[in-house]
């Protein structure tokens, strides 16, 4: 799960974790109505507004502005709200800017990149930083990976003062700021621990002309699996930030991710469901969506599944490939059967059924006489899903 | 003639009261797994419906002493998943297959710290996979028995479903299995691609290795080296993910091409630059290794 920058300060505030004086705002007049009581409550005229969208290189996409008067900033406000800001995450339609961030300007005196996430070759979730505060890390990563401090993070103790000391040394950090990095430092590993963060991102991380350390950004992607420890992130989902029908295939915990394509998918597993948009691809069709029902499902499952993949309209035929452990084949066929008695059946579906139950999934879908075209394997399935969309080579 | 799992093997299914543990059992006891006994904590010396024959425990420690139990299946929800391998391998188990998906990746962080320090000749197998086969003698998890068949290629994969597909595909072309072991999907496991392939290649019944890996991480382009260094037998390979859009987790936790990192043709070539046949579609796996061994 993704949350916005302003939600990260917010939850970095619990902590303990500096953040500049900053006021979210969900419409133009709250933004404007902002700028006063920022500009008071930080002493300065300067102030920065935000644009928040869950993607990087706001930036550079126009999604950043840092003004010196009231004015200035009010324009910026009218400018930035509403926008479609389009960024290299975004995708070229972009994406519409509904929320602002109006924040104080700060004295910077350096830009640090701070960055934490499970190292999976070592299973330590590992603290990266580097002095190339500001660029864009990849590129730091692949031009200079020395310029790249790693520190990974001990299990049974968590992070070590020792191992600040060790970054403040790296980031060239000496006195009064070194000892606000190690302070910095508990407090985020703690926010990433006890959250259960799965990305944690800070760029830039500043130092202050007066001696502060703080995130003048924050990126927190937290692990869908432990979400269940943390009920109250619920509320900081943003329905504008994402596609319904994946709004709607988390209801029913199933994994959905909708694509460009008009073939819809409805595979179990993972990796059969992302080999099944592959082979969609290889004989010339375009997958519409990746979708796992997941092992256990029920019959009911199985049909809000099948009602989700239906409801894109951009789906002309539909493929269905099982091969069921865990899960059955007459309990994939049961939802399918109860999904078109409800919905009917507009566009081609093959199905193609193997593994636990097999003969009683393919029986139940024989005698249902539904219009269904019956593929032998894979392969045969999606030449006869792409056929039916009149593509294919 | 197998690797992990055989006619030795005395299983314990940790969560066996539960409907997929319950549903599972029967399945493996039918095909002829040795199952010694069920424990979920508060049911001991209760009886499950269809499994009265097996003697369920409170503790894994009860188990192993009175049962002899030597390996564990850990079909419990996410929540208390972590807890529940430790205690297999605390009673000292030798083999932990953990099924469950959905276990947090801070618990999982913990779990291998663990086993790493305290039990390093534990084997844990997943979490978040289909398990382990040795097909005729011992089937612990959840993959459809009836389409494996005793023979000599090693099956190793990230992937649940695709592990079916492949074993399929090799016992429609006549190929059997020595062993199929799926390694799961998340970011944090006990066991991964290179200590299979190890297992694999020292097993005298073991002629031939396929491995089924998918976007995300880097493993594949490490076994690929591990292959390339060690490796004296044929082996194929398929990626899942080649279309998958960069930053979206395909279903699996672990399957995320982030950073620019993990994507499927990357993989493709470190395997293809180890000397490994690559099958281009999933279709074409079985005849993929079928052609390597013609």
């Amino acid at each position: 799960m993704k949350i916005h920058e302003y939600q990260g300060k917010q939850l970095f505030q619990k902590y303990g974790v500096p953040v500049p004086i900053g006021i979210p705002a969900m419409s133009v007049e709250e933004a404007i109505a902002a700028i006063p009581k920022v500009q008071q409550q930080a002493g300065t005229d300067v102030v920065v507004v935000k644009a928040q969208i869950h993607a990087g290189g706001r930036g550079k996409g126009g999604g950043v502005k840092v003004t010196k008067t009231k004015a200035d900033a009010e324009a910026a406000v009218k400018q930035i709200f509403g926008m479609q800001l389009v960024t290299h995450q975004t995708g070229p339609e972009g994406k519409k800017v509904q929320r602002l961030l109006v924040e104080q300007g700060l004295p910077i005196e350096h830009e640090y990149y701070l960055g934490m996430l499970l190292d999976r070759t070592t299973a330590r979730v590992t603290v990266m930083a580097s002095t190339e505060g500001g660029m864009d890390i990849e590129e730091v990563a692949a031009k200079h990976p020395e310029k790249i401090i790693k520190e990974p993070i001990d299990p049974a103790t968590g992070w070590n003062d020792y191992q600040s000391r060790l970054l403040a040394k790296a980031l060239g950090m000496t006195g009064k700021v070194a000892g606000e990095l190690g302070k910095f430092m508990k407090a985020l590993t703690r926010c990433y621990e006890e959250m259960d963060c799965s990305l944690l991102e800070i760029n830039p991380l500043v130092t202050t002309k007066d001696g502060k350390v703080l995130a003048l950004d924050a990126k927190i992607n937290f692990d869908d699996n432990a979400l269940y420890r943390h009920p109250e992130l619920e509320e900081w989902r943003d329905p504008n930030e994402e596609d319904a029908q994946e709004i709607e295939a988390k209801k029913w915990d199933l994994s959905y991710i909708s694509l460009e394509g008009n073939i819809g998918c409805m595979v179990n597993g993972a990796g059969l469901a992302m080999s099944t948009m592959d082979i969609i691809k290889f004989y010339g069709g375009q997958p519409a969506n990746f979708l796992d029902v997941g092992g256990g499902a029920t019959a009911e499952k199985v049909t809000a599944a099948f009602k989700i993949i239906t409801s894109d309209p951009d789906v002309k035929a539909i493929f269905v490939n099982i091969f069921g452990g865990i899960m059955k084949c007459d309990t994939i066929a049961a939802g399918v059967i109860a999904a078109v008695k409800e919905v009917g059946l507009k566009v081609p579906l093959v199905v193609r059924l193997e593994g636990t139950n097999v003969e009683i999934g393919k029986k139940m879908l024989a005698e249902s006489k539904l219009n269904i075209v019956a593929a032998a394997d894979m392969a045969d399935g999606a030449k006869k899903v792409v056929a039916a969309v009149g593509g294919g080579k | 003639m197998s690797v992990l799992v055989g006619f030795n093997t005395r299983l314990v299914v940790q969560g066996m009261s539960g409907s997929a543990g319950a549903f599972h059992a029967k399945q493996m006891v039918e095909y002829g797994t040795n199952v010694v006994a069920g424990v979920v904590p508060g049911k001991g010396g209760t009886k499950v419906a269809g499994l009265e024959q097996i003697p369920m425990y409170d503790t894994m420690v009860e188990a192993v002493k009175l049962r002899g139990a030597n390996a564990s299946v850990v079909y419990v929800p996410p929540p208390f998943a972590a807890d529940t391998i430790l205690e297999a391998a605390a009673a000292g188990i030798q083999l932990v297959v953990a099924i469950t998906e959905g276990i947090p990746v801070r618990d999982m962080v913990r779990v291998k710290y663990v086993l790493d320090r305290d039990y390093p000749d534990v084997v844990l197998i997943g979490p978040n996979c289909p398990g382990v086969i040795t097909p005729g003698q011992c089937k612990i998890g959840i993959m459809p028995g009836y389409i494996h068949k005793p023979g000599g290629v090693g099956v190793v994969s990230r992937s649940g479903t695709l592990t079916y597909e492949i074993v399929h595909q090799l016992t429609a072309l006549g190929l059997g299995q020595s062993t199929a072991i799926g390694i799961g999907g998340d970011p944090v496991k006990g066991t991964d691609f290179i200590d299979t392939l190890k297992w694999f290649n020292e097993d005298p019944g073991t002629s031939s290795i396929f491995m089924i890996g998918e976007i995300g991480g880097d493993s594949e382009e490490r076994a690929a080296q591990f292959v390339k260094d060690h490796v004296k037998k044929p082996v194929g390979a398929f990626i899942g993910g080649q279309t998958a859009p960069p930053g979206k987790r395909m279903g699996h936790a672990g399957a995320i091409i982030s950073g620019g990192k993990g994507a499927a043709s990357d993989k493709i070539a470190a395997l293809k630059a180890a000397g490994i046949a690559v099958a281009p579609t999933p279709a074409e796996m079985g005849t993929t290794l079928a052609k390597l061994l013609a």
